[in-house]
């Protein structure tokens, strides 16, 4: 398959600052990709890398087959780019703003830009400096959506968009991935919506990536909590490969079990004799709190 | 109101290194002119001379306003003639910045919604910066005391700077309510600023001359100012008027206030087209710049007329007097005395030419903080092409504003040779140009210091300002590029330094151009 986004030990410092710190994201043709990290990961720094907007300081890095410094202008044309936290002209208006970055981009649909409007009810005749954060995170969606492009890069593009927005949105992108064309990069804190749109996802943490994969393969390298009311003494139970924080209190046992681990974990339960069995399988919420927290640490 | 009180300790508390530095600053500057004044005319007959000759100088009379005496305190407060503007600049922007910018970016938002008057922010705002005007005033008032000076004169002279800022803090403050953006809020006042020095300067000009217009300096907070002739008749009445202009504007103000919605402007945010019938660069450049534009040509095309209308009291007074005209001559290094006036306007017209030049290029650094370059930048457009259609007004703007000047100022004096009337404004480009390029050098190297761009326009200010009353050395004048431009009408025509200073421009915004290209963006 071939990679839209290929980067491999992405470095980049500001001053004495390490931003990203041998970063690995690559980004499979048609896929929507989630991007995943806690507040100063270093997200934001890497997709400006992508962008061609800073220069890293090691590392390599392909976009769409080319090098998105050298080749910023000619790559931009076949990428959208929707940002954290849009601004806009305070004298241009959103419909302005939307015709100019897709003609900027080398083309928009105007159909299409008319069907965006009416699902996502923008007005486009206001100013920008009237817009609220979410209308102006409209424009800036109707743009990149609008534009004739192969790679949208988001940036948080649902913060600041109210519940029924969002659902639009993901309906939107849904619709994207069923046609196939586009390859998206999604940058989300919302793990409902990276559950619901991405095929695969890579998690940074202190610039360097920590996990990347399908949720599949996630939630295999998460653990299973285990409750439960034993017959007899569990001896050896808690000494065993992939079982964690392991808890007796008289003939109950409470532990968390790798998904390696699962089978041999039980097949240690039946031996001893099995009175009653809670199983909990991973949350994704979980999965995010263990990487995320791994940070403060 | 309520409230105003911890607003204007968080104003105290913001603007804590920027307020002193304007208020204590511009309030030593004239206290240094007494001391270069004794010894450029150390006897009472020297400074006669120096004060007859002055007061008929249009071009004196255009930067300093008008001169009636010839003591010591009256010749010092009279050179310090320009100050006022400067102050009030400093009084209206800090106004704006406490009212209409933090309405515009949310921070009133903020401290809105906590126990805070509808009416707190404008009068903090209002409060502070009188405030610091008043300090402006008595720190120069102090320093003139210390320097021996008469103590009615140095306290009518600290009231002149003193009200200046008062008078358009409250002129800032009506702007303010005006329109929901900072930045128009801004130019608006600063626009009003202008036509206030335009009248005083038609007034006063007008006075040596046949007195048709004199009535014009009466229109102007800044011609009530400076009719207190500190040192001299120590006029106390326009400062009464000054006092009662600045209780009528923030009036004003605070009725405008309650008439308009939080956020909004006195004018209702208009709809606009749904979709653009634009889709360039350059046109997005064309969009952002027009106004500016706009409005220089015509702020431009005004002091032009102003400056040519005046022309005729130059020939007048020449005429008047056969000695005049004579130590004109060797003043001016010119044997035609209105040429010699031209040529001196023309470099006024070229330093303000060369602020807009500097303030176009920084639009540059506008653009990438408030995130708007990276939403381009990340489109099909190199940052060549990004920073070219922006460059283009920044560098073409100066030519078309100049031109404006000129032609006004031509037109304005018919008599006058039209041909080097304007090759005289617009041999002032290249300067301009250099002070642009330096701008693109910051812009491009140093970008978090970009305002540092407006040092040089400021550094040229002075040395036009002091330079030659303090008889500065020649090295230090030549800093300035304007000092290199030949003076036209009059003075001997030469391209060499024309040459040399638009390939200095062109060297220094190559090298801004390649710092750009290489640096991170926002940085």
């Amino acid at each position: 398959m071939t990679e839209a986004i290929d980067a491999t030990g992405l470095v980049k410092r500001f001053g004495k600052v390490t931003a990203l710190d041998g970063l690995d994201l690559h980004v499979a043709t048609g896929e929507v990709h989630g991007f995943l990290g806690p507040n100063g990961a270093g997200k934001t720094t890497a997709i400006r890398i992508l962008l061609g907007l800073m220069r890293h300081n090691g590392g390599r890095v392909t976009l769409l087959g080319g090098d998105p410094w050298s080749e910023a202008t000619a790559l931009h044309k076949r990428l959208a780019y929707v940002p954290g936290d849009v601004t806009l002209w305070p004298t241009l208006t959103g419909g302005e703003v939307i015709d100019l970055l897709g003609r900027l981009r080398g083309g928009l649909s105007g159909q299409r830009k008319a069907e965006l409007l009416e699902r996502f009810q923008l007005d486009p005749r206001k100013k920008g400096r009237t817009y609220s954060k979410g209308n102006r995170q409209k424009v800036a969606l109707i743009a990149a959506l609008a534009s004739d492009v192969e790679l949208l890069i988001l940036d948080e593009p649902t913060s600041g968009l109210d519940p029924l927005m969002e659902e639009v949105f993901r309906q939107v992108i849904l619709e994207e991935k069923r046609r196939g064309d586009r390859t998206v990069l999604l940058s989300s804190h919302i793990l409902a919506e990276v559950e619901a749109l991405c095929d695969r996802l890579t998690i940074i943490r202190d610039g360097r990536t920590v996990e990347t994969g399908t949720l599949t393969d996630m939630r295999h390298l998460t653990r299973t909590t285990i409750q439960a009311q034993l017959a007899g003494p569990p001896d050896g139970l808690a000494t065993l490969t992939g079982v964690h924080d392991f808890q007796l209190d008289h003939d109950r046992v409470r532990f968390d079990v790798d998904t390696d681990a699962l089978e041999p974990a039980l097949q240690k339960l039946v031996q001893v004799g099995v009175r009653s069995l809670v199983s909990q399988p991973p949350s994704l919420e979980e999965l995010f709190l263990r990487q995320y927290q791994r940070a403060d640490r | 109101m309520t409230g105003t009180g911890k607003l204007i300790r968080l104003i105290l508390r913001r603007d804590r290194s920027i307020l002193p530095l304007w208020a204590v600053l511009l309030g030593l500057v004239p206290a240094g002119y007494v001391a270069s004044f004794e010894g450029l005319f150390p006897t009472e007959a020297d400074r006669v001379e120096y004060a007859q000759v002055s007061a008929s100088n249009a071009g004196f009379v255009t930067l300093y306003g008008p001169l009636h005496g010839s003591s010591l305190g009256e010749l010092v407060a009279w050179r310090a003639g320009f100050l006022p503007v400067l102050v009030a600049l400093c009084a209206l922007l800090t106004v704006v910045r406490h009212t209409r910018t933090d309405e515009e970016v949310g921070r009133t938002e903020l401290i809105g919604a906590a126990s805070i008057g509808r009416h707190a922010p404008l009068a903090a705002a209002l409060i502070t910066t009188c405030a610091a005007s008043l300090l402006l005033g008595a720190v120069l008032t102090a320093a003139m005391l210390g320097q021996g000076m008469p103590a009615e004169g140095s306290v009518a002279f600290g009231a002149e700077m003193a009200l200046a800022g008062c008078a358009f803090a409250g002129v800032g403050a009506i702007t303010a309510q005006l329109t929901s953006s900072a930045r128009s809020a801004r130019s608006i006042a600063i626009v009003a600023l202008g036509v206030s020095f335009v009248l005083r300067v038609g007034g006063d000009v007008s006075a040596i001359g046949d007195g048709s217009l004199s009535w014009l300096s009466w229109l102007s907070p800044l011609g009530w100012v400076q009719h207190l002739f500190p040192y001299g008749v120590n006029n106390w009445w326009p400062a009464v008027l000054t006092i009662l202009f600045t209780l009528v504007a923030a009036s004003v103000a605070a009725v405008l206030l309650t008439r308009r919605d939080f956020g909004a402007g006195l004018l209702p945010a208009r709809l606009g087209p749904a979709s653009a019938s634009f889709g360039s660069p350059f046109a997005l450049a064309w969009r952002l710049h027009r106004g500016l534009l706009l409005g220089w040509t015509v702020g431009f095309a005004l002091l032009g007329l102003i400056f040519g209308g005046v022309g005729g009291s130059v020939v007048d007074i020449a005429s008047d007097n056969q000695g005049l005209s004579d130590i004109f001559a060797r003043l001016g290094g010119s044997d035609a005395l209105v040429d010699s006036y031209f040529a001196g306007t023309a470099g006024i017209v070229g330093l303000i030419a060369a602020c807009y030049a500097v303030q176009a290029t920084l639009r540059l650094r506008d653009e990438e903080q408030t995130g708007n370059a990276e939403a381009v930048l990340s489109t099909a457009v190199s940052r060549y092409t990004w920073a070219g259609t922006h460059l283009f007004f920044s560098l073409l703007g100066p030519a078309v504003v100049l031109t404006a000047a000129g032609v006004a100022t031509a037109l304005a004096y018919p008599a006058g040779d039209f041909g080097a009337i304007l090759a005289g404004t617009l041999v002032q480009l290249p300067a301009v140009w250099v002070l642009a390029a330096l701008a693109v050098l910051t812009f491009g190297l140093l970008p978090r210091l970009s305002a540092v761009a407006w040092a040089a326009p400021a550094v040229c200010l002075l040395i036009l300002l002091v330079g030659q009353t303090l008889q500065l050395d020649q090295w230090f004048l030549d800093i300035s590029p304007f000092t290199h431009v030949p003076h036209l009408p009059g003075g001997e025509a030469s391209a060499t330094p024309l040459v040399t200073l638009t390939l200095i421009a062109a060297a220094l915004t190559a090298v801004g151009i390649a710092g750009l290209r290489r640096r991170n963006i926002p940085d």
